[in-house]
């Protein structure tokens, strides 16, 4: 079991929507993204499947490059690989901006 | 000059199965007129599964609606099938027996408030053995103070079904409704084989599974009440004529004698035929009637 | 385990009422008498193995479909007996292997016969009758979920034999993929998961433990002392709720059902706005 956390102090621009996508199955995920509490954004990952770090980092790292929302995101993560999460970071991206 | 297109009904059917547990309970709810209850930013996980290397889920796997349905105030509980096959915790059991317990309440205040469950589940969530057991004790006595009240419906859609400890609670429905995809049985195939070995029970026998706990024999032998398509409307509607239908004359689950005697009658020498009981249990179906 | 399933239950039975067969009609794997419990008459009831059962599942202790309907029975029978006078106790004595495992007892529909007996037991108690369940020696996933769960107070005996559990220690290991050993390493750790009685008595769903010499064969001397225990537990029912908001309010859920309880202060606190 492992929880990581990531900050992008890029990430500043307020936002006021909630967005919850995905079901925690095997090989699966769910995020709940919301405003941020701070003025940047802030990841926190818990995840049963260990050693994947700079993986999940790699997915945040280029999601962020394109989105500026000041978001807080939390993962619940049972394996889902890094093309489905950043699938599932936009989605909840377009809910927060819709 | 514009022609209408013309779509069958079989394109513009949404399946009910293939929706997740809250899209589910959405669907059954007048639009509008719902709120969830100790939602997913509620973030209330289960304390159990970190320690033990399982991913949480932020609404434990259960989903409660409180709004109306058909105009009447009604609550809908829906377990999660894809998180730990829909197994009851210390969280998700919570929530159900807290929402059926102010139901309750509502309900004795005069606002009579029924309870739709959809019951996606494999039963105790092993994890949580103990607690598991005793939340759906506690589901079961808060399901039977409501029904005093208000009709519990429980719908089954598939395609985890309802089994173990969840079954029983299920038995204790006012109105059960189940799609042909929809298992109920107390124990699945897979734990009768462990137990009793494979000649009592071949987990892999697909049609032998369904035959005994498919929702059209559960319907066929009058054990289940309503067999409904895969479909998000339809299942709605039958959702709806149980709310505004209210109260049975008499819950299945009171009937001993009706029950007992047909057990009695049954030739306990070989395996029972599970069509024959289509025939023999449902002649004297009781047709449910509001109060 | 040292003793086999069910033969506590027929002791103690017979310890409390004199008796030690079924009433008429009854399957052999049920027995049921009224019996003087201090200023009540109280009914028993009591699930036991019957090796001439008719469902073959059934004949080791197991919650079956006959047992389950000859329950149902006998407590609505109590129910319409006492509709209009004193509510009598009844006390389960619960020494279940399970429910029973068989392709008989699914096809016909033995999650509602369990269903119909649970729903009597809950009735009893909804109308005032005191349920006392007193565990003896296994009380296992569907077993008590349908003989004993219903109960307004728990009591257990303090005794290595006595198992409450969701699951039998051999399938869940092959479930789980562990060993049993595995297992009761991990029941150390998550108080939820043990097979102990004393961790399962942290949760707060036990109203007592009760330390008793010799159980498989109880003296007279610790006959009374149980008796006692069951008087006392069954006056403590009568000046409570007729639900299970006991287990709730008691110290082992403040301790170990911390999210469980958050989670029912949320619930009620939002249901006023929505």
């Amino acid at each position: 079991m492992e929880k990581l956390e990531f900050d992008y102090p890029s990430a500043k621009r307020r936002v006021t929507r909630k967005a919850h996508v995905g079901v925690v199955g095997s090989g699966d995920m769910e995020i709940l993204m919301e405003p941020a509490k701070s003025s940047i954004a802030h990841v926190s990952v818990l995840t049963s499947v260990n050693g994947f770090g700079s993986s999940w980092k790699a997915v945040l790292d280029r999601f962020f490059s394109k989105y500026d929302g000041a978001v807080r995101i939390h993962i619940n993560d049972a394996g889902a690989t890094p093309g489905s999460v950043m699938l599932r970071l936009e989605q909840a991206a377009e809910v927060i901006e819709s | 000059m514009s022609a209408t297109t013309f779509i069958p009904a079989f394109v513009r059917r949404q399946s009910f199965i293939e929706l997740n547990a809250r899209a589910r309970a959405q669907s059954l709810m007048d639009a509008g007129s719902w709120r969830e209850l100790v939602g997913p930013f509620e973030r209330i996980e289960s304390p159990w599964l970190p320690e033990q290397g399982i991913a949480p889920q932020s609404d434990d796997g259960c989903v409660v609606l409180k709004g109306t349905i058909g105009g009447k105030p009604a609550i809908v509980i829906a377990l999660e099938g894809k998180f730990q096959a829909g197994s009851m915790g210390e969280v998700s059991g919570a929530k159900m027996t807290a929402a059926l317990d102010l139901a309750s309440r509502d309900s004795r205040n005069g606002k009579k408030t029924a309870a739709v469950l959809l019951l996606e589940t494999g039963g105790v969530r092993l994890q949580e053995a103990n607690l598991g057991l005793a939340v759906i004790a506690e589901v079961m006595a808060s399901m039977l103070a409501l029904r005093e009240h208000a009709p519990v419906i429980t719908v089954i859609a598939g395609t985890v079904g309802c089994f173990g400890g969840m079954a029983i609670a299920a038995g204790l429905s006012s109105y059960i409704v189940m799609t042909r995809e929809a298992r109920l049985g107390l124990n699945g195939p897979e734990v009768i084989e462990q137990e009793s070995g494979i000649d009592e029970f071949d987990s892999s026998d697909r049609a032998l599974i369904w035959a005994i706990n498919g929702g059209e024999q559960r319907v066929g032998m009058g054990v289940a009440d309503e067999l409904v398509t895969d479909d998000a409307q339809e299942i709605t509607a039958i959702v709806r004529r149980f709310v505004e239908a209210g109260l049975p004359l008499v819950h299945r689950s009171q009937q001993v004698d009706l029950y007992r005697a047909r057990i009695a009658a049954l030739d306990t020498s070989k395996q029972i035929d599970p069509l024959s009981l289509r025939g023999s249990w449902n002649e004297e179906k009781k047709e449910g009637v509001a109060r | 385990m040292s003793t086999q399933v069910g033969l506590r239950g027929k002791s103690w039975f017979q310890a409390f009422t004199g008796k030690n067969s079924p009433m008429a009609g009854d399957p052999g794997s049920v027995l049921t008498a009224d019996a003087k419990l201090g200023e009540d008459t109280a009914r028993f009831l009591c699930v036991v193995p019957n090796p001439e059962a008719r469902f073959p599942c059934a004949r080791r202790g197991e919650v079956g479909l006959e047992e389950s309907y000859a329950l149902a029975a006998r407590l609505r029978e109590v129910i319409e007996q006492d509709e209009n006078g004193k509510k009598r106790p009844i006390v389960a004595l619960v020494d279940v292997k399970s429910q029973a495992y068989g392709r008989r007892e699914e096809t016909a529909a033995i999650f509602l016969a369990t269903a119909t007996a649970a729903d009597a037991y809950a009735s009893a108690r909804m109308k005032g009758h005191p349920v006392i369940a007193l565990v003896m020696g296994n009380a296992i996933s569907g077993g008590f979920l349908t003989h004993g769960y219903q109960a307004n107070r728990i009591l257990a005996f303090d005794d290595a034999d006595v198992v409450i559990h969701a699951m039998h220690k051999a399938a869940a290991a092959r479930i789980t993929l562990r060993t049993v050993e595995e297992l009761e390493a991990l029941g150390k750790k998550i108080a939820p998961l043990s097979y102990d009685i004393h961790d399962y008595a942290k949760l707060g769903l036990l109203h007592k433990l009760l330390h008793v010499e010799n159980p498989d064969t109880p003296s007279p001397t610790t006959v009374s002392q149980v008796q006692k225990e069951l008087i006392d537990a069954i006056a403590d029912a009568r000046a409570g709720a007729r639900d299970l908001s006991d287990r709730l309010n008691s110290e082992g859920a403040r301790e170990m059902r911390k999210a469980g309880l958050l989670a029912r202060a949320r619930m009620e606190d939002q249901w006023a706005n929505a």
